[in-house]
């Protein structure tokens, strides 16, 4: 088994997703770290184009894996492909992006070959040799280095945000891109998946907020909410909300910020009751400037805060919305 | 529909969480409560049951406290439980805990299978899929509908950014399901008498040994993240806090 390192990059209808550059970050300082070699995979169907935009990047080599049976996505079909390819490939660590689709191929294509998956990593130590991949566990609350006790291949993902995109670096030249054509039997794919969709018109699109003040469960019941909305209103913000606010009916999905709703990067994050539960975080951290209010001292979301105020958002709210408004007003 | 619902038993959200004298691994005396995400899975179950009639199963692995996620699975109307029980079951990795599900169901026939899309202890996702594989199932992860159809069911998987998708699928088939599916109903009264005489089967760890491995994984340490942000906190009574965010925001972060 050689020691390399295998970034599998993920594409949505011929585009690259993003994220995956940030793995490719994480390869290559994974790589600087151990002296490993680096190469990458694209899979789908007509990846030539994707290859060669990934080859830009410091790589040994880039494979273009391709089947006519990989389009759409499927579980059956990716985890096949991929199974084929590694097996003769025998890459010492497989890393991914942790989206969802990841999330629904790779536990099944590890487990197909005897090998197991560390999740949602934010980060990788090197100590003594030996490689261990830091997650986050109890929500956020304590953070865990993880090691591999087994054989390779070794698969790992990264949580979006672990790494910057924009850091991956460029190759000195192109790598060189080898097309590997994958066999997928007839009855291999066994879902049938329709159309990608989006449920309801967005009617506000929160990406384009400068400030955003997001209510979680600490906002208590539905009719709490209003002094939530008077707040964004005298900041001249958008009102959001964690996951179970949406869940409960209490503000419509395209409200909702976080792994399955919108990612934000706003002036201003204001957060409400809100504990900082991991899928909620990918959704807002790279916001300029983010202050917390709640109760629990302990919350996760004060890791990433810029100001904490610990305590009793109902106390807090009321007359931090008076001096907003006198502020405004000129006061 | 024969319906199994694997559940979880985890650490309570707000619970405040020590480190045991190993470093590896947190002190087991804080409250637990159902994972949220199975709650999910069972209520979606039951409603399944209404609709088409049938039985739902709900199996977890764990120590004795965890037969607390059974009782209530089966006083909210789950028709019996299976309980692997053993301290050792919290130290096996998903693919273990997997196998050890395998083993446990091997002689039932169940239609679907559904877990909660993640934990939240752990946070893999990863044991409903490594199951399907185990099975030689279909599997679809994070469904947010499920409909029966003449050749299987029709599910709708969440994606990221508020896009979705159907997929249709034979059965039998694994599920894990995302919360928001539904509304979760309580147990009644008449519910938690019930559940005193429902079938809950007992599986010894030595039962399933024989399926189980090595961990392929280990938590090495666990500790409080460090953290990367300079936070500062305000503090003082509620109009004083209110005043000096003002400040904040009108100086230092220049949005008023």
């Amino acid at each position: 088994m050689s020691d390399a390192i295998l970034v599998v990059v993920e594409q949505r209808e011929g585009k690259l997703n993003r994220v995956s550059w940030e793995t490719i970050t994480a390869g290559q300082a994974i790589a600087a770290a151990t002296g490993w070699g680096l190469e990458a995979a694209v899979v789908g169907a007509g990846t030539a184009t994707l290859a060669a935009e990934v080859a830009g990047k410091k790589l040994a080599k880039v494979y273009a894996l391709e089947s006519a049976k990989l389009e759409p996505y499927t579980p059956d079909a990716f985890a096949a492909g991929l199974k084929q390819f590694l097996t003769t490939k025998q890459p010492k660590l497989v890393l991914m992006p942790h989206t969802y689709q990841v999330r629904d191929f790779v536990p099944k294509l590890a487990t197909a070959m005897g090998r197991t998956v560390i999740s949602d990593c934010v980060g990788f130590k090197h100590e003594g040799g030996r490689l261990l991949f830091t997650r986050q566990m109890f929500q956020g609350k304590l953070a865990a280095d993880v090691s591999f006790t087994g054989e390779g291949p070794w698969f790992a993902t990264f949580q979006n945000g672990a790494f910057r995109g924009d850091k991956a670096e460029a190759g000195a030249a192109a790598a060189p891109v080898e097309t590997v054509a994958l066999e997928i039997a007839e009855g291999v794919i066994r879902n049938k998946p329709q159309e990608v969709f989006k449920e309801a018109k967005q009617a506000v699109d929160l990406t384009q907020a400068e400030i955003i003040v997001a209510v979680g469960r600490g906002i208590k019941e539905q009719k709490n909410i209003d002094i939530a909305k008077q707040l964004a209103d005298a900041l001249g913000g958008d009102l959001a909300a964690s996951r179970p606010i949406c869940d409960s009916g209490w503000l419509p999905m395209d409200r909702q910020i976080g792994s399955s709703g919108q990612t934000v990067a706003p002036k201003l994050y204001l957060a409400l009751g809100i504990s900082g539960a991991i899928q909620h975080i990918v959704g807002m951290k790279g916001s300029r400037s983010i202050i917390a209010v709640n109760k629990d001292s302990e919350a996760p979301i004060f890791e990433i805060a810029d100001f904490a105020v610990v305590g009793n958002l109902f106390d807090i709210v009321p007359p931090l919305i008076e001096e907003v408004k006198k502020a405004k007003a000129g006061g | 529909m024969k319906i199994l619902v694997c559940m979880k038993q985890v650490p309570q959200k707000d619970a405040p969480l020590k480190l045991n004298e190993t470093g590896a691994w947190i002190r087991e005396d804080v409250s637990y409560e159902v994972n949220e995400p199975d709650a999910y899975a069972l209520e979606e179950a039951l409603r399944q049951r209404e609709k088409h009639k049938g039985e739902v199963v709900v199996i977890t692995s764990g120590p004795a406290r965890a037969q607390q996620v059974l009782r209530e699975a089966l006083a909210k109307g789950a028709d019996r439980a299976i309980h692997l029980e053993d301290d050792k079951f919290v130290g096996l990795d998903a693919y273990n805990t997997a196998k050890a599900f395998a083993a446990a169901i091997k002689d039932e026939q169940f239609d679907l299978i559904f877990t909660g899309l993640q934990s939240d202890d752990y946070g893999y996702a990863q044991t409903g899929v490594i199951l399907a594989e185990l099975l030689g199932w279909p599997h679809a992860t994070i469904i947010m509908s499920i409909d029966k159809t003449d050749a299987g069911i029709r599910v709708k998987r969440e994606l990221e950014a508020g896009y979705f998708q159907y997929v249709d699928m034979p059965l039998p088939a694994v599920l894990t399901i995302q919360s928001g599916i539904n509304k979760l109903r309580y147990a009644t009264l008449i519910g938690i008498k019930q559940a005193k005489n429902k079938p809950l089967r007992k599986v010894s760890l030595a039962e399933v040994q024989p399926a189980i491995g090595a961990n392929l994984q280990k938590i090495e340490r666990l500790y409080i993240p460090q953290k990367t942000k300079k936070t500062e906190h305000i503090e003082g009574p509620p109009a004083e806090v209110a005043k000096k965010l003002v400040d904040k925001l009108r100086n230092e972060l220049r949005v008023l």
